[in-house]
């Protein structure tokens, strides 16, 4: 992934302004920053739902918003939304997500058994809890074994059993090149290689991990 | 295709659990023409007032509809999660229409036998019926094409309330008319005149010109 002077505005307002960077793959990129930094922005600008207004954005070797269409189906995002329909199960919402990337159903029954919602797979959604909730948006983030995973707050509402259950899918041990939002300093550099800080749309750090202390972190929030 | 079944698959899931759009299109149908039954000062209606009534009535109930049909995609994350897969986009205008189509067609089977029953004059016999649904075959396929289109876009915007019926009604006055001419002699007093080929002719262009356009411009209302 690179991004080079990266800018996106809504409207009048700059939300990202001349962001760079580079991330190999399999490393994770831990980005922190105050409310309206622009962290949910640069996400939804590399799972190609928001077009680059300045510079350039290549993903997983392609350049965005041209190649978007090579690159959808390659990302797996978690946001702030769960991305699912409250009226349908957490086995129909992954079951209509898995046809339409392709993916078997049995996929789709191992994952509700890896964040242990298969005695309430049948249950609608809008009976769950916001942590179970978001078990089945991690569910369905990894749904089709994306190379690059989005993920914005990914622990956020979980319990500590519940964020042990998804590491293995969306952790550092799954392997995948990550771009992960966090305002927990110390747990969101924990399994990051790289770390951004973003505060009003600008860089204001960017460097290894091990580089950086929770305290530098905390600045950014002041 | 696949991906039109499957998202076909899921509204109409959404519609089964929890029923809204057709009971409200159906509702309000059926209480508009009770509303004209009481108002009109005359038992019954025929020919031109007839096909007016029924027409507008389908109009009004489908813009209910397409102020909805989208609303579950928007508000849950459908939307992002649909554009985030690599599929055909035009797949969910088309599934969107199609499902808008029989949306109009099980409200129809609501609103017809209310229609005879509070309103209508002339009998609807077997010959009136057919012919009906000739029409109303290509005015739901008007109204499913361009509510998909106006509904794609409105959606997009925060006052979508009212940017859909605004944008929705100059576009569908051409269906409007189309039909209400077409529908006309058939629900004339005195035995169902013939369909009026001219009238069918321009419903059907104007289905097809819509039609096209929806499919050419749909990927890019759902673009950023």
């Amino acid at each position: 992934m690179e991004l080079i002077g990266l800018g996106r505005r809504y409207g009048t307002r700059l939300a990202l302004d001349d962001v760079s960077l580079t991330l190999a793959t399999g490393q994770t990129i831990a980005i922190f920053g105050p409310n309206g930094a622009g962290k949910s922005t640069l996400l939804r600008v590399l799972a190609t739902l928001l077009r680059p207004h300045a510079g350039t954005a290549r993903v997983l070797g392609r350049t965005l918003p041209d190649g978007g269409w090579a690159v959808r189906g390659r990302v797996g995002l978690l946001s702030h939304e769960p991305l699912l329909y409250r009226d349908l199960s957490p086995r129909e919402n992954l079951r209509f997500q898995a046809r339409l990337h392709g993916v078997g159903a049995g996929r789709v029954e191992e994952l509700l058994d890896a964040v242990e919602l298969g005695l309430r797979a049948d249950d609608p959604l809008h009976t769950f809890s916001r942590g179970m909730v978001q078990r089945t948006a991690v569910a369905r983030a990894v749904l089709h074994d994306p190379e690059l995973l989005l993920l914005d707050e990914p622990l956020a509402h979980l319990d500590p059993a519940a964020a042990a259950l998804v590491e293995p899918l969306i952790g550092a041990a799954s392997g995948r090149t990550r771009v992960v939002t966090s305002h927990d300093p110390a747990g969101g550099l924990a399994g990051a290689d790289v770390a951004l800080g973003l505060v009003g749309g600008r860089t204001a750090l960017l460097a290894p991990a091990s580089d950086i202390d929770v305290a530098s972190i905390g600045a950014l929030y002041r | 295709m696949s991906t039109v079944l499957t998202l076909l698959r899921k509204e109409l899931l959404l519609e089964r659990r929890v029923p809204q759009l057709v009971p409200a299109m159906s509702l309000f149908g059926v209480t508009t023409f009770v509303v004209f039954h009481f108002a009109l000062g005359q038992r019954t209606v025929e020919g031109d007032l007839a096909a007016g009534i029924l027409v507008v009535t389908l109009l009004f109930a489908t813009i209910l509809g397409v102020n909805r049909l989208y609303v579950a995609d928007r508000e849950e994350g459908g939307f992002d999660a649909f554009l985030l897969a690599p599929v055909d986009r035009t797949a969910l205008g088309v599934a969107k229409a199609v499902t808008l189509f029989a949306f109009l067609v099980l409200v129809e089977l609501v609103m017809l036998p209310a229609f005879a029953i509070l309103l209508l004059g002339p009998g609807m016999d077997l010959e009136v019926v057919a012919k009906l649904g000739v029409v109303l075959l290509l005015v739901n396929l008007g109204l499913s094409v361009i509510g998909t289109l106006v509904g794609a876009l409105a959606i997009q915007t925060r006052a979508r309330d009212l940017i859909g019926p605004l944008i929705a009604l100059p576009l569908l006055v051409p269906v409007v008319i189309g039909a209400a001419r077409a529908l006309s002699p058939v629900l004339s007093e005195g035995g169902a005149g013939a369909l009026e080929g001219r009238w069918l002719g321009v419903l059907g262009l104007y289905d097809l010109v819509f039609g096209l356009l929806a499919y050419a411009l749909f990927d890019f209302l759902l673009e950023d």
